[in-house]
């Protein structure tokens, strides 16, 4: 496995964890989203309150070499309310769906979050000076009175303690009427994809009333639907080539220089199913949760709900990789139908990219009683992690779990039937350049870095 | 461990001959037992799952129904009865039932930090 030691293993030790420790957990606690920013400085996490909470990684002390820095709250603030469009009689939730980062080109930090309908620019500013001596002003911001002023004096900046303003610079908002569940920046970084059920369309950062519909899989006919967009992304380095993923299984990649709208897609990558394996529940199964480019951008990894799948770009008929995320809930399927959870969204992430080469990389994604999966392509090997506040000691490394699907239980293996299925983790992202992970269970943050020695 | 396309753990188990009960279910990939079950305990499940209603379902997430005129004229009408309340399930609120203000969702926006800041 993973972690067992040896060669480019690398061994996970569990960090810090963020949260409240009850078990009573009240639904805007919900971790709906999680974002390493691009130097991994930052990281960012967005719940179903509305609500958007930064950590800021510790600048890294010369004398603990043991460790890497600790991630501490930066800023937290309210990005989305909840709305009732009482046109519509629709009720939109305040839960972010998405947060993604654009790459710093300034002092300041700038994000966009999203929920179902309305896509926000955030900017997110240090304040660590302030303008003292005013002459007609008191330091309190009282006003003198104009009379008892006898000399002028220049105002100077003087130091201040550090505060950490965010304020909505843009608000995208009016484009999508079904729920989004995408957004996705262009590597032009000018511009940025929103995909919901059905549509997907181009903004452009600096323009909010103003939007490009470049996918519409909407039928004539809603009698006739029968599949829906699932996830969007554009690709790392082709500015002008996005996929989207649909409920049946399919990805499609589209280039935005064919035509104005990408309706007909110029790849469509598939795996072929065996029909006598065909079942009630293989469609539902096969909806693809999460799809993302590789740093190179030669391929792409897909969740389902019971695997993550590697595509080579190059090749269409199939992906070149499949690993089993839990195939022992394949004979659990009626229950977790009956249960919503055959419905979850697990997300999935490649490792950093920085002085990595491809063919090293790993992929991690979530599953349920807490665990996270992940998988070595280059050995192939895979290993079972917990997120849990129980045995979880600074620089110890962690254990890996075994799930038994049938038969006899060894001891420390957990068996099927007593899985938690409201322990779920969806949300997992790996820090762009070092080996440390952010793991969301339902209400806390984890964060696991590998042992350094 | 990646595995061959399409397959399931039911691989593993064909060709072997076992005694036991569960040998008939070996002859029968997992999905299709589990799939056996679900129709066993809802026999008027649609024949297309993945297709119109469910998804249908998925697109109108969010979707509550309020009529201010329905809802004024029951108030009038029945100014010293009860209003009829909601039954078990809230979310539903169509047809015959008027909402009251009691039945629908607090909108009150999170006003309170996050306890991941905390």
């Amino acid at each position: 496995f993973l972690g067992a030691g040896g060669g480019n293993d690398i061994q996970w030790c569990f960090s810090q964890v963020k949260g409240a420790v009850d078990d009573d957990v009240a639904e805007a606690d919900i971790i709906s989203t999680v974002e390493f920013n691009h130097s991994g400085e930052l990281l960012a996490t967005g719940d179903k309150g509305g609500r958007v909470v930064i950590f800021q990684q510790e600048q890294e002390n010369k004398t603990q070499s043991h460790s890497r820095g600790e991630y501490n709250v930066y800023s937290t603030f309210q990005s989305h309310e909840p709305e009732f469009d009482y046109l519509k009689s629709l009720e939109i939730e305040e839960k972010i769906n998405k947060i993604r980062w654009l790459p710093q080109k300034n002092a300041a930090q700038f994000l966009l979050s999203t929920n179902d309908k309305t896509i926000k620019l955030w900017k997110i500013s240090e304040r660590d000076k302030r303008p003292e001596g005013y002459n007609l002003k008191e330091e309190d911001g009282r006003y003198r009175d104009p009379t008892t002023v006898t000399t002028l004096r220049v105002p100077v900046f003087r130091p201040m303690d550090l505060m950490v303003e965010a304020s909505p610079r843009r608000i995208f908002a009016n484009a999508h009427t079904y729920h989004i569940n995408s957004i996705s920046i262009n590597s032009d970084y000018e511009t940025y994809l929103s995909a919901d059920d059905l549509r997907i369309n181009l903004w452009h950062l600096e323009i909010t009333d103003r939007s490009f519909n470049i996918v519409d899989i909407k039928p004539a006919n809603m009698e006739e639907l029968t599949e829906v967009i699932t996830a969007a992304e554009f690709h790392p380095n082709s500015c002008s080539t996005f996929v989207y993923s649909s409920s049946k299984g399919t990805i499609r990649l589209c280039d935005m220089r064919a035509s104005a709208l990408c309706d007909r897609h110029s790849k469509l990558f598939e795996e072929p199913e065996d029909p006598s394996n065909r079942s009630f529940f293989s469609e539902i199964i096969s909806s693809i949760s999460d799809v993302k480019f590789s740093h190179s951008g030669r391929y792409m990894m897909t969740r389902d709900y019971l695997s993550v799948k590697i595509w080579d770009l190059n090749m269409e008929n199939r992906p070149v990789e499949t690993y089993q995320v839990h195939e022992y809930l394949r004979s659990k399927l009626c229950s977790l139908y009956e249960n919503d959870c055959i419905f979850d969204k697990f997300e999935c992430c490649w490792n950093g990219s920085d002085r990595q080469v491809e063919f090293l990389s790993l992929c991690t994604s979530g599953s349920y009683n807490n665990f996270f999966r992940m998988f070595d392509r280059n050995t192939k090997r895979d290993i079972t992690l917990e997120a849990s506040r129980e045995n979880n000691k600074p620089r110890t490394v962690l254990k890996p779990r075994k799930v038994c699907a049938s038969g006899k239980r060894k001891k420390d293996e957990i068996s099927v039937d007593s899985l938690d299925f409201n322990k779920k983790i969806l949300h997992t992202a790996w820090h762009p350049k070092e080996n440390i992970i952010a793991v969301a269970t339902t209400n806390n943050l984890y964060i696991f870095q590998d042992k350094m020695n | 461990m990646a595995a061959p396309l399409g397959t399931g753990a039911f691989t593993e188990e064909t060709g072997q001959e076992k005694q036991d009960t569960q040998e008939k279910d070996k002859s029968i990939p997992p999905e299709r037992a589990e799939e056996a079950k679900l129709k066993a305990k809802y026999p008027n499940l649609g024949q297309k799952p993945g297709g119109s209603d469910f998804l249908m379902k998925r697109l109108q997430k969010g979707q509550k129904y309020f009529d201010s005129g329905d809802y004024n004229m029951a108030k009038a009408k029945m100014k010293n009865k009860q209003l009829p309340s909601a039954g078990p399930d809230k979310n539903l609120v169509t047809g015959d039932h008027i909402p009251t203000p009691q039945d629908l969702p607090q909108r009150k926006s999170s006003l309170v930090t996050s306890k991941l800041a905390g």
